[in-house]
């Protein structure tokens, strides 16, 4: 990982002469708000290989952003047996009439060349085959080969991002916890892997259990709880070094649940002391910690706002778990939860209008957003067992555990569109839990 | 602040033993605890003779009467046996958020304790623990597996405690 993490991209604007786009039917545009019921057909042919060491790359690179797209649910990939033209070079004008008897709305062409010291260049373009024009400037990503999957998730963001008029969430990662063994003998740990579920690595061993990462603002660190010493207690890991740190140490106490407030100086999270949890927040690098709630009830599971101000959590001072809100420095909190059932693991969205929780009602459990008043809940799924919410990038999609039942139960992870729709699994080696997203890699 | 190689983990693991470190889940799932149940000051006593473990109602800590008696039976044999500690292992059924039910598992741990010590244990001889939901001893997913892994364990050992 720390290949990837080190790297930089060269962003180019390529230098060709920009079609113009609006035509009489206007530009090529999803209005995701709007409810998506027919994903846009596209075309991806195989990008154009510059020279003899990138064909594998031209191939390979064009696969991934066509999978990204149609993984959104909100494009579908035409085939390529269905191509009438074909696409012999990248300059060459484009054969409008060819893709549009396909019914190819959007068609993206690229290239691709290998350079000195391992290096890749990315090319392409995006047509709105309809308007017969280019939807926005070409562009080039320089990088080094290892990277290759990275940059095509850069090319899909960025055909995403023109085409929805939203920031993409591709070029992201996923840290959650890897599972093995039979259910009364689970074996757990850390791993991390692109967001399709590629390039999977190992961050701990299965020595102790651990629970629950949470990424940093900016990806490069992990909050986690881990029984190491026996007892659940936070720590921060270093996600190029895989170097960590214990984050509270004082005897007697657990700690979990944690968070990272939005500039990644602070973290919340759950104490418990004499079989009550309340939550506190600390300063990463230490110092002492503020108790944000006292009350005999549980507290758990603090998410801050994304402006910092605020912080939802879960308490079942009502006598059941419901959502509430609170000053990010402690105070009188609000309930926002009103609905039947238990409500918990509240995530603030990355927009800041909505909350995504994990409900539980007549023995089904549920993922669902609200608005951060509490207003418009919706439940986006259902099933034995759904819990633990992370949200995309960009807020469009949100991320879950899912657990099947019986004594062969297993978890696995899930990703779900805000709408509701394009319920997906995410491939993972083995069962897997507690995914958390993170943001748009630089 | 310690910042811990991934070597001094892989020692820490390997070091730890099997009835001091709750990452074992003590006398959980598998094993015998040492000595014979012949012996009332073996360890293999209290788990099996006197009974190492309750019970709890959904989503509660509040101790039944039979619970209650089971515990007094504990308090009993830890005065009468000194120079053993415990840490109590509160558990949760898989009916709940993972961090709900760690909370309500240290609720059932520390609802333990205190009995414990009302029943005059020393409090510097008992810790607790909770394992939410991570640790089920049942593994169907009814009601009759439930009622065993909402639980509480005494796990005892000799010698003071571990961190």
């Amino acid at each position: 990982m720390s290949l990837l993490r080190h790297l930089t991209f060269a962003l180019a604007l390529l230098g060709f002469a920009q079609t113009a786009t609006a035509q009489s039917g206007g530009p090529l545009r999803i209005e995701i708000t709007e409810g998506v019921i027919e994903p846009l057909p596209f075309a991806a042919p195989a990008f154009q290989a510059e020279n003899s060491g990138a064909g594998e790359f031209a191939r390979t690179i064009a696969q991934v952003v066509a999978a990204d797209l149609a993984r959104t649910g909100l494009f579908r990939e035409i085939p390529a047996d269905a191509f009438i033209s074909t696409v012999t070079n990248f300059s060459s004008p484009i054969q409008y009439a060819d893709w549009k008897a396909i019914n190819a709305q959007a068609l993206i062409t690229g290239a691709v060349a290998t350079g000195a010291n391992g290096k890749l260049t990315v090319k392409f373009r995006v047509f709105d085959v309809f308007s017969q024009g280019q939807l926005g400037d070409g562009l080039q990503f320089t990088g080094s080969t290892d990277s290759w999957r990275r940059m095509a998730h850069k090319v899909a963001d960025a055909v995403y991002s023109r085409i929805t008029g939203e920031s993409g969430y591709f070029d992201s990662r996923v840290v959650f916890v890897s599972e093995t063994g039979p259910k009364n003998a689970r074996r757990k740990r850390l791993a991390i892997m692109d967001y399709d579920g590629a390039n999977v690595q190992y961050l701990t061993d299965s020595s102790s259990l651990v629970l629950a990462p949470r990424f940093s603002p900016t990806g490069d660190r992990i909050l986690y709880t881990s029984f190491e010493t026996g007892f659940p207690r936070i720590y921060m890991m270093d996600v190029a070094s895989v170097g960590r740190q214990a984050l509270d140490d004082q005897p007697g106490t657990m700690t979990f649940a944690p968070r990272f407030s939005p500039d990644g100086n602070t973290v919340v999270f759950s104490l418990e002391s004499g079989g009550n949890t309340d939550i506190y927040r600390m300063n990463v690098n230490g110092g002492s910690r503020q108790r944000l709630t006292s009350a005999p009830s549980i507290e758990t599971g603090p998410s801050f706002s994304p402006d910092g101000t605020k912080i939802v959590f879960s308490s079942d001072r009502s006598g059941t778990p419901q959502l509430y809100v609170m000053p990010a420095t402690g105070g009188e909190a609000k309930r926002i939860s009103f609905g039947p059932g238990r409500y918990n693991t509240p995530v603030w969205s990355p927009r800041g209008d909505l909350v995504a929780f994990t409900k539980q009602n007549a023995g089904r459990f549920h993922i669902g957003v609200m608005r951060s008043d509490g207003s418009e809940e919706r439940l986006l799924t259902a099933s034995f067992l759904d819990e633990g919410p992370t949200w995309s990038p960009n807020g469009r999609v949100i991320m879950f555990t899912r657990e099947s039942q019986g004594a062969n139960g297993a978890p696995a992870l899930y990703s779900v569109d805000i709408s509701g729709r394009n319920l997906r699994r995410v491939t993972t080696p083995g069962a897997a839990s507690d995914p958390a997203w993170s943001p748009l890699q630089k | 602040m310690k910042h811990i190689t991934k070597a001094a983990l892989l020692v820490a693991a390997l070091s730890a033993s099997a009835c001091t470190n709750p990452g074992r889940f003590g006398a959980g799932a598998d094993g015998a605890m040492a000595g014979s149940v012949a012996d009332p000051a073996s360890p293999a006593y209290f788990q099996q003779a006197v009974g190492d473990r309750i019970f709890f109602a959904v989503d509660q800590s509040t101790l039944s009467p039979e619970a209650r008696d089971i515990l007094a039976k504990q308090a009993t044999w830890l005065a009468d046996n000194p120079e053993y500690t415990a840490i109590i292992e509160g558990h949760a059924d898989e009916q709940g958020t993972r961090e709900y039910n760690l909370a309500l598992g240290a609720r059932r741990a520390s609802a333990v304790q205190t009995f414990l010590i009302d029943r005059g244990v020393a409090p510097h001889r008992l810790r607790t623990v909770s394992f939410g939901k991570e640790r089920p001893l049942e593994i169907c997913s009814e009601e009759s597996c439930y009622s065993g892994n909402r639980r509480a364990v005494t796990v005892i050992s000799a010698g003071g405690m571990t961190s």
